[in-house]
């Protein structure tokens, strides 16, 4: 049986010179590699005493806010406990009977809230959510703890991680709305 | 009493050189974790001690801690031996190797042999038992197969280490490693009458710069270091003799390694690179002082250290060979080069160098 003749494909290789087949420009090669990297800047961080920056947009545990004049904005509306994937948010609401919240015209102020970190997934929804911008994923992500139950983070914690929010004072706003609404009654 | 004064100096000069060897393998092995660390680009470790100078002592620390278990199907006294087999060949090295002229009246070397290089080469081939026995002693084929790999690798890279070591002895006229170092603090030699160098066999002549450099080759391989680890290489992923050992023994074939390469390049320094000798302050001669004593020390020392800070770079710059490349190359190619190197050195030799 006749074998067919098949097309012969020529491999070009490049020209090596003396020293490359010697192996004395590898061996040049290594040596300025090892050189350079030897004294670059290392890429190493020496945590705990440095740590790693925490880009922009970083979604770390979620947190309660207050607003720019020191209110709480969550109104305990429990949307985010709702919506939770991993139901690791609980929000206890006041009651009838509860605290006034420290803000005008809102109805009430969660009593107790609480994150458990160890069910929480970061994913951000209780953030989407939330109608009051009141709970944002920030830049909080290290969690050393000594027991379980310190990986609930209170109402209290959460505020302090929080911070101040510059957002639009929706109840602010809206007072100032009604305020003139009466006057312009008044007037007719 | 003669003997009683002479045992007494023997076993002190042992003590010292084996705590030496010791302290020296530890920090050495914490240099290779640094060094290699710097050229990858990170830190090494340094948290333990100022810059991780008590490492050493906390992994010792680890490995008392660690389960001593022996697998049940091995053969179990060969296991264990073949373990302790691993550092002789350095302990017993080391034993020749002159660290200075003399010091506090006394020789600087522990035994001053008159054959010395036989006994070098004798002796240093015990690395292959021990590697033989830990493939054999496993009682399980991979660990035996890379047992007998090795052990290939490390008898053809033993010809070619004797083999480079006869020009040096035939140019310096001694087989023992004091009259080697004499030979090469005697002349300084004028090379090619542009500079005045001292005489150490490295640059010496043509014959014995070729002797160094495949000396270095036979040095890299017989202590399984990198370019030739590749049965070292192979425990990485499966197999290889040290499988079945864990923690005492593993750190005895890991110390073992260590010393073998601190103790090779102490042979290296003082077969090519002229010893204790610097052809400054009259660090030449035998010493006069105490203190001219203790730097010839000093000196060897750091000709020591910058040869194991040589062996230790190359590791993480080139890429490894094959087994095949690397028995090629030394049957097919070094042997054959030592051989007329050989030849080389006895026309140099007629021709008066």
């Amino acid at each position: 049986m006749k074998t067919e003749l098949k097309r012969v494909v020529h491999v070009r290789r490049p020209k090596l010179s003396i020293w490359d087949k010697l192996g004395v420009s590898a061996f040049i090669y290594g040596l300025s590699v090892t050189v350079r990297h030897f004294l670059s800047r290392k890429v190493t961080v020496q945590y705990p005493e440095e740590r790693s920056p925490v880009p922009l947009g970083y979604r770390g545990v979620p947190a309660l806010v207050r607003d720019q004049h020191g209110n709480i904005k969550c109104v305990a509306c429990q949307l985010c406990e709702f919506v939770c994937p991993s139901k690791a948010i609980t929000v206890s609401p006041p009651g009838p009977d509860g605290p006034v919240p420290d803000r005008p015209l809102a109805e009430k102020m969660p009593i107790e809230f609480r994150v458990n970190v160890l069910r929480c997934i970061f994913c951000g929804l209780c953030q989407e959510v939330c109608p009051e911008e009141a709970i944002f994923l920030q830049s909080h992500h290290i969690f050393v703890v000594e027991r379980k139950d310190d990986m609930i983070f209170r109402r209290d914690r959460l505020l302090e991680i929080g911070g101040k929010h510059h957002g639009y004072l929706k109840w602010h706003k809206l007072e100032q709305e009604r305020r003139q609404l009466q006057i312009v009654r008044y007037d007719c | 009493m003669d003997g009683m004064s002479w045992l007494i100096e023997v076993v002190v000069k042992l003590l010292v050189v084996l705590g030496l060897l010791l302290t020296a393998v530890a920090y050495v092995i914490l240099a290779e974790r640094r060094i290699c660390a710097f050229i990858q680009d990170r830190l090494g470790p340094n948290r333990a001690g100022v810059c991780g100078l008590l490492q050493p002592a906390c992994d010792a620390i680890k490995a008392l801690f660690k389960e001593d278990y022996t697998p049940p199907h091995v053969r179990p006294v060969l296991f264990t031996v073949a373990a302790g087999l691993a550092m002789s060949p350095a302990i017993l090295v080391i034993a020749l190797i002159p660290f200075g002229s003399v010091f506090l009246g006394k020789k600087a070397v522990v035994s001053d042999l008159n054959v010395g290089i036989l006994y070098l080469l004798a002796v240093g081939v015990l690395s292959v038992h021990a590697i033989l026995l830990a493939g054999y002693a496993s009682n399980s084929k991979y660990p035996l197969l890379g047992g007998l790999r090795a052990a290939a690798q490390l008898v053809s890279y033993e010809v070619l280490f004797g083999l480079s070591i006869v020009p040096v002895v035939m140019f310096s006229g001694s087989l023992s490693l004091t009259g080697i170092v004499q030979a090469q603090a005697e002349k300084t030699a004028v090379f090619g009458g542009l500079l005045t160098l001292p005489s150490w066999f490295v640059w010496r002549n043509p014959s014995t710069t070729l002797a160094f450099l495949t000396f270095l080759v036979a040095l890299f391989a017989e202590l399984n270091r990198a370019p030739f680890d590749f049965p070292e290489a192979e425990q990485e992923l499966a197999g290889g003799y040290n499988v079945e050992y864990s923690s005492m023994r593993f750190a005895m074939f890991f110390l073992g390694e260590y010393a073998n390469i601190i103790v090779g390049s102490a042979v290296a320094v003082t077969l090519f690179l002229g010893g204790w000798t610097l052809p400054i302050a009259g660090l030449e001669t035998a010493a006069e002082s105490m203190w001219t004593g203790l730097l010839q020390v000093f000196v060897f020392m750091g000709k020591v250290a910058m040869m194991v800070l040589g062996i230790i770079w190359v590791r993480w710059m080139w890429p490894r060979l094959r087994f095949d490349q690397l028995m090629d190359l030394s049957w097919g190619r070094l042997i054959p080069l030592a051989m007329g190197n050989v030849i080389f050195a006895v026309i140099l030799l007629i021709a008066g160098w």
